[in-house]
């Protein structure tokens, strides 16, 4: 079982991969919406991406309103 | 299609539409690749009778509010017609808004009855608004798991046991049918109070140009809540007996996959969706060999020039074979709303053979006002008033251009609890509209940016700046206040809004690090289409009234005089 930190972290190399910018650029605090200039759309892809990664569905209604990575994580860490 | 005009009320027409199409499939559910339900008319009405009753025994009586926060399904429309049923008011409240958010909406429309899902009541019932909202005496929550502690709520699927047949109860043309928020969850609710009548005649406007009919199948995206698709994905399909189809979750993967699946006939689209979708097909016409891209190409340039006049769908499919089963070969149009749409998008999916419904609305005036009509196709306009619409075009100035008004009997009875503001917005029998436009030779109407203080995203949501000002409330400063920066600006356009943060600061303050990261800070905690994109610095006393409020609209003659790109300071 993941630790929530190592959940946060590889949340934050898979946002780093799919938006193509340098691994390490992005914080657990960082609003994904600002940092990245992405629409609600792109997180909706970046989620799917999410979802195949620790093999889980997150429904849409889980991620309402969620806008940094930290947050996104701990709705992550209760469906594993 | 039923004949409107013999009707009195929505609740009356879809009671006859669910006998005239019982066999008829009218609903179908989807979870990402698993279709969950389909339901016929039939099937639909025996869902619905027993919540009628239920709410009815709760004694919900003719004129009572019932509110109903849900993502789109099938319950969505089920608690809307039961409430209908009733003669009771819909209010279609937005479930992206926040718990506080909807507290507000729920107490300003003094709500009596409450329909929602179980992860959006979780956060309602724990949020500190709840005790806002005394008239709420019924709240019925779906799919709550087993186990879930309710906090109150009753179970939506438990009123399907109610055996007694609930009692119908009619409607006339001019009460009020549902009170749709238009914006202003922050200072000021705007709340318009929408008729029968308003609906019976827009949906008799919209279905002249977009027919529906038996085996029409609509899939609903935009949020039900928004008059759009509760025209065109609710009241315009069931009187025509068509298909509405639900997806629960909105990846862009899963709904690419229902065009095809579901053989989709309709759509509507927010603008921003509309440019993904684009620049996806894009991406797929880029990746083709240099040999397919120039058959592509040409047959492009051939769909082009025998559809100049008007679509051709039939041939269109043929010549373009593959986009269009991408699309599941059925589809007639895509409808774009909510916002303003780039003519070159609309341009791109009409060469494709894909005709883009774009046209201009606002819900107070029940939708729609103009549409394209296709014949032809102009993406440079939004179309021509719809059948009895009134435009007119007051005060131009020398190139045409000046605010838009609307007469007719799809527009608002008027703003809930807001009679000035009414009287302000609804002179004599016209909506004023706030927007700049023109028409054209050809009767098309052309839209060149806002009169009013406020933006819509791509995303179609209306933003009024005096609403987020409460956030900045805690800042360092003299005085401050949110604009919209085309409205200190006119720029004769309709994109690239954005909202600009004025700040006068105290005697000897000076913008520093700490103040703009403060500003950044609070910024973060509006939603993200919510948050100020810039910062102003104004050295003067903001003007105010005898009550102190700031006079908005001379501040903003004073800031203009401003040069824009060098007083806007980006955060």
């Amino acid at each position: 079982m993941r630790t929530i930190d190592q959940t946060t972290q590889e949340i934050l190399d898979l946002a780093a991969k799919h938006f193509n910018v340098p691994s390490g650029s992005l914080a657990p605090d960082d609003d994904f919406f600002k940092k990245l200039g992405i629409d609600s759309l792109q997180t909706l892809e970046l989620l799917s991406r999410i979802e195949n990664h620790f093999n889980i569905e997150l429904p849409d209604y889980e991620v309402q309103g969620v806008s940094d990575f930290r947050t996104l994580a701990s709705r992550i860490q209760s469906r594993l | 299609m039923l004949d409107l005009s013999k009707y009195q009320s929505i609740g009356a027409a879809l009671k006859d539409a669910l006998e005239q199409f019982a066999d008829e499939v009218c609903l179908m559910e989807a979870d990402r690749e698993r279709e969950k339900e389909r339901l016929t008319y039939g099937d639909f009405k025996k869902r619905a009778e027993p919540l009628a009753r239920t709410i009815q025994d709760a004694n919900f009586l003719a004129g009572d509010r019932a509110a109903i926060i849900m993502t789109n399904q099938s319950k969505w429309l089920i608690s809307a017609y039961s409430i209908f049923f009733c003669g009771g008011v819909l209010v279609p409240l937005d479930y992206k808004l926040t718990p506080d958010e909807q507290w507000q909406l729920l107490a300003h429309s003094d709500a009596q009855v409450l329909v929602t899902e179980y992860p959006i009541w979780r956060q309602l019932a724990a949020s500190p608004g709840r005790g806002t909202t005394l008239s709420l005496r019924q709240i019925y929550v779906t799919e709550a798991p087993a186990n879930a502690d309710l906090a109150g709520a009753q179970r939506w699927e438990q009123t399907l046991t109610k055996v007694a047949a609930p009692v119908f109860v009619p409607r006339s043309r001019k009460e009020v049918a549902t009170i749709v928020y238009s914006s202003g969850t922050g200072g000021r609710p705007k709340g318009c109070m929408m008729t029968h009548e308003n609906y019976l005649e827009q949906c008799v406007a919209l279905t002249s140009l977009y027919p529906f009919a038996p085996g029409f199948r609509y899939l609903s995206i935009l949020p039900t809540n928004h008059a759009i698709d509760f025209m065109v994905g609710f009241f315009g399909p069931f009187i025509c007996g068509a298909t509405v189809v639900h997806l629960r979750t909105l990846r862009p993967e899963f709904v690419r996959e229902a065009f095809p699946k579901y053989k989709i006939t309709y759509v509507s689209l927010v603008p921003l969706v509309l440019k993904n979708l684009q620049k996806g097909l894009q991406a797929r016409f880029a990746a083709l060999s240099s040999s397919k891209r120039k058959i592509f190409d040409v047959l492009v340039t051939v769909n082009k020039a025998l559809t100049k006049s008007q679509p051709r769908l039939g041939l269109s499919r043929l010549l373009l074979k593959q986009v269009h089963s991408g699309f599941g070969g059925e589809l007639r149009a895509i409808i774009v709303g909510g916002a303003f749409s780039e003519p070159q998008t609309l341009q791109f999916f009409y060469d494709l053979g894909i005709p883009v419904a774009n046209g201009y609305g606002l819900t107070e005036a029940g939708t729609a006002i103009t549409v394209n009509d296709l014949h032809p196709f102009r993406a440079d306009t939004v179309g021509k008033p719809l059948p009895g619409m009134e435009v007119r075009i007051v005060e131009p100035n020398a190139d045409g251009i000046g605010e838009i008004f609307v007469r007719s009997k799809t527009v608002m009875s008027g703003y809930l609890n807001e009679p000035e503001l009414t009287a302000e917005t609804i002179v004599d029998g016209w909506l004023k509209t706030g927007d700049l436009g023109r028409f054209d030779p050809a009767g098309h109407l052309q839209l060149f940016g806002r009169k009013k203080n406020m933006i819509v995203t791509e995303e179609g949501k209306n933003i009024y700046p005096e609403d987020i000002e409460s956030v900045f409330e805690s800042l360092p400063a003299k005085e401050f206040c949110v604009f919209a920066a085309n409205y200190i600006w006119p720029q004769r356009s309709m994109v690239g809004e954005q909202l600009v943060l004025v700040i006068h600061l105290e005697p000897g303050q000076t913008l520093t690090g700490d103040l703009r990261k403060n500003i950044s800070l609070l910024n973060n905690r509006l939603l993200n289409y919510k948050r100020i994109h810039g910062i102003i610095l104004f050295e003067e006393d903001f003007p105010r009234t005898a009550s102190l409020k700031i006079k908005r609209n001379i501040l903003a003659e004073r800031l203009a005089k401003l040069d824009r790109a060098a007083a806007i300071q980006s955060l």
